[in-house]
């Protein structure tokens, strides 16, 4: 019976808790990282046989629907590939005390550090696997055969979505702009038109007359067939839907979507027909992209907070990082690899001209598109954005109450914070 | 049994199940005692109650627990997950749930999102069972008659309740987006334009209604094949004998007497639809915009899946959506006595 007793008490530690060693990584995949990360992470189990690091890959939505709840659970992985970084923050474990030198992650990464922990900390919590920066991409084989110039790295929205719908018309392609379905991708836009969600102290406000001015004209464009309404109007609440698909099989002209989508690009449309990518386009304050990108952290429920921390140490390291860079043609945070330049792994001169053409875009980045990842409502401020964005395009809500709900969801999250 | 397996036989497998029969007779005794001795102490009642216990803990753990922990969060504010990291509100989620101008018009409402939720849930419940009642009762019409290969075609309608939902609002989606098969069969045949079924506000509301139906009619077919073939043939006979006419037979002798299996599939129809989620949620998503966001979607987004996520105003929304639930299953249980009440005459 002893035996028994034991026996049944040992099974129930295999079930609950961690191994010494074991480290849980959760990892969603934009194009090919997954299989660089798992290329990377093979070769430092070889290196640490003591350390054994699982691979969760998962959908992008996932992370975004499940990982919170999990967090907030009291459970998760030991480490996430995260975008909600700020949101999240106080789920996120300080690795400075386990880091084999803090000082190196500082220097390298301390220019993100504040979009992944809590304000006014200076814990060191994980650090950005790539630098991203929203931005839109041109069929290019669709403007040649149309005969219609590519507008040119001053143009405005207006004069994009005229003429993607004037190629669209010619080459009967069903549609001539798309955003992805979200917050953060209509953000970038609503700053170029002068928009700012936050008030001097730091606080949400109500949105304002130049992101109403945007807000209108892109609901104007999906009720005039420029854009696409499908993919806004193709789920409700905040759910997150990307238009690559139709961008990569020749059906959109003008894609605004962000540089994470140059690999799947080199990888999806090889040789089908030329692509460029275009920076943001303007509007009447600036021609502002939205900054972001995903990033690694640890967790802070993790029973193995060494072991994590090591893991964590041979990925941000500066030639682990390269690599990471240079074979998934991400754009890199760590600075030493940004300083020795880098070599991206790939023939195609289109993604060459693309990673230029977004680092060009970089420089145009407007100050409160800057502060907006390390700012604690963006995800708030996102959510009720694409929720009342999207009922507005599909004819349910008028601009008016669109703005008001938009208003009222916000504060409705700011005073149950308090 | 047979004389067979008595004589010489009968010996080794007496001797050998007497000899099974040992430890399970030990340990009855061993059960017998105690439980003698609590019959005597509580009388037949209290038997009763010992024995349901197994039954009632399960209840308890997986029914009646979660659903006051469930109450609990319903008064508490806040995104946080653990009880203790939540504040009481009291019955303020309730409030901003119905707290609304015009009912029947949700954007006069506090939390639009829930009306809005409820009227198309509404909707859907109408025209989704009505629906499928009217199909399962073909269905079921058609698989009694004498026809080719009718065990196949049974089969046939009865596979898709096997699938899980998730597959089978991935297999329609596929169907029916812009790229799908409809629209790649309607070119190929008639030279249509690809339409976008699945972001038509009407178009996505038949797609969910004929998803779900095509999902679940085999199995409300098959309670009412059931109940066709309980009838007594004699009726048919004697109303051929009679001349009556096919329609007067079906209305008079066929539907009277399917009524209690009709009721049933009605009420089960009712709560399975209330409760739709899976496949649509698959299918669609909840759009376009939010026309076909169902109440247990809300229920979910608010809870787990939203940046703007409330897990107290989502635990409120589920307690008054069980609360209809509980009505609903009242009425099944009133049906089903019903039908044993028949059955007893």
């Amino acid at each position: 019976m002893r035996k028994v007793i034991l026996a049944a008490a040992a099974m129930g530690l295999l079930t609950s808790t961690a191994w010494a060693g074991d480290v849980r990584i959760m990892w969603y995949s934009d194009g090919v990282e997954g299989q660089v990360f798992h290329d990377l992470i093979d070769r430092f189990m070889k290196a640490n046989p003591d350390v054994h690091v699982t691979i969760d890959d998962v959908a992008y939505g996932t992370v975004k629907d499940q990982l919170p709840v999990q967090l907030a659970g009291g459970n998760g992985p030991d480490i996430a590939r995260v975008t909600a970084l700020k949101a999240l923050s106080q789920y996120w474990l300080d690795m400075t005390p386990y880091l084999k030198d803090a000082d190196f992650w500082v220097k390298n990464y301390g220019d993100q550090a504040d979009w992944m922990r809590p304000d006014g900390s200076k814990a060191i919590t994980g650090f950005m696997t790539q630098i991203t920066l929203t931005g839109g991409f041109a069929n290019k084989t669709l403007f040649d055969q149309a005969g219609v110039p590519l507008p040119d790295a001053k143009a405005t929205w207006s004069d994009w979505v005229a003429a993607a719908k004037k190629v669209a018309d010619n080459q009967k392609v069903p549609y001539a702009i798309a955003l992805d379905r979200s917050g953060h991708r209509l953000t970038g836009p609503a700053l170029s038109y002068g928009g700012n969600y936050m008030d001097a102290d730091g606080k949400p406000m109500p949105i304002d007359a130049a992101t109403k001015a945007f807000i209108s004209d892109f609901v104007k464009w999906n009720n005039d067939g420029a854009a696409s309404k499908d993919v806004y109007v193709s789920a409700a609440g905040t759910t997150y839907r990307a238009a690559s698909e139709d961008f990569i099989n020749g059906q959109l002209v003008y894609y605004y979507s962000g540089s994470w989508q140059i690999p799947n690009f080199a990888t999806k449309i090889g040789n089908a027909f030329d692509w460029v990518a275009t920076g943001s386009p303007c509007g009447p304050a600036t021609c502002t992209g939205m900054p972001g990108g995903a990033g690694l952290v640890a967790v802070k429920a993790t029973k193995n907070p060494e072991d994590v921390a090591k893991v964590m140490d041979y990925l941000a390291s500066t030639p682990v990082a390269k690599e990471f860079a240079e074979r998934t043609l991400f754009l890199p945070a760590n600075k030493e690899v940004i300083a020795g330049g880098l070599d991206f792994k790939s023939d195609d001169p289109q993604v060459k001209a693309a990673l230029k053409a977004f680092v060009a875009a970089s420089t145009t980045t407007s100050p409160v598109a800057l502060k907006l990842p390390g700012w604690k409502w963006s995800d708030t401020y996102y959510g009720a954005l694409v929720t009342r964005v999207s009922q507005a395009v599909a004819g349910e809500l008028s601009l008016d109450d669109a703005f008001k709900r938009i208003d009222s969801d916000v504060a409705a999250k700011v005073a149950e914070a308090k | 049994m047979s004389n067979r397996h008595q004589g010489k036989d009968a010996l080794p497998a007496g001797w050998l199940g007497g000899l099974m029969m040992v430890p399970v007779k030990a340990a009855m005794q061993v059960i017998d005692m105690p439980l003698r001795a609590w019959q005597r102490l509580t009388g037949l009642t209290g038997m009763a109650s010992f024995f349901l216990l197994p039954n009632m803990a399960v209840f308890g753990i997986f029914v009646l627990v979660p659903f006051v922990i469930n109450f609990v969060y319903s008064m508490t504010g806040g995104s946080e997950i653990f009880l203790d990291q939540r504040f009481y509100v009291g019955a303020a989620q309730y409030r901003d749930l119905l707290d609304c101008r015009s009912y029947v018009d949700p954007s006069t409402c506090v939390e639009d999102g829930f009306w809005i939720a409820t009227r198309n849930t509404a909707l859907f419940v109408v025209v989704q069972v009505a629906l499928m009642i009217l199909t399962a009762l073909i269905t079921a019409l058609v698989l009694n008659r004498e026809i080719a290969g009718r065990s196949f075609w049974r089969a046939v309608f009865f596979f898709p309740v096997l699938l899980s939902p998730v597959v089978v609002g991935l297999i329609w989606r596929w169907i029916l987006q812009r790229q799908g098969l409809l629209n790649l069969v309607l070119y190929d045949l008639f030279g249509f334009e690809p339409y976008s079924w699945l972001t038509d506000r009407n178009a996505a509301f038949v797609a969910a209604v004929g998803v779900t139906i095509w999902a679940r009619v085999g199995f409300f077919a098959l309670i009412l094949l059931a109940g066709l073939q309980a009838i007594p043939k004699d009726l048919y006979e004697a109303a051929e004998m009679d001349g009556t006419r096919r329609t007067r037979v079906f209305f008079r002798i066929t539907l009277p007497l399917l009524m209690p299996n009709l009721i049933v599939v009605l009420v089960l129809g009712l709560i399975r639809s209330v409760q739709v989620f899976d496949e649509a949620y698959v299918l669609t998503g909840g759009g376009p915009g939010t026309s076909t966001m169902y109440l247990t979607q809300y229920i979910y987004e608010k809870g787990f899946a939203s940046d703007l996520r409330d897990p107290g105003l989502a635990a409120a929304a589920s307690i008054l959506m069980g609360a209809v639930l509980v009505v609903l299953t009242l009425a099944q249980m009133a049906a089903s006595r019903r039908k044993e009440k028949q059955g007893e005459r």
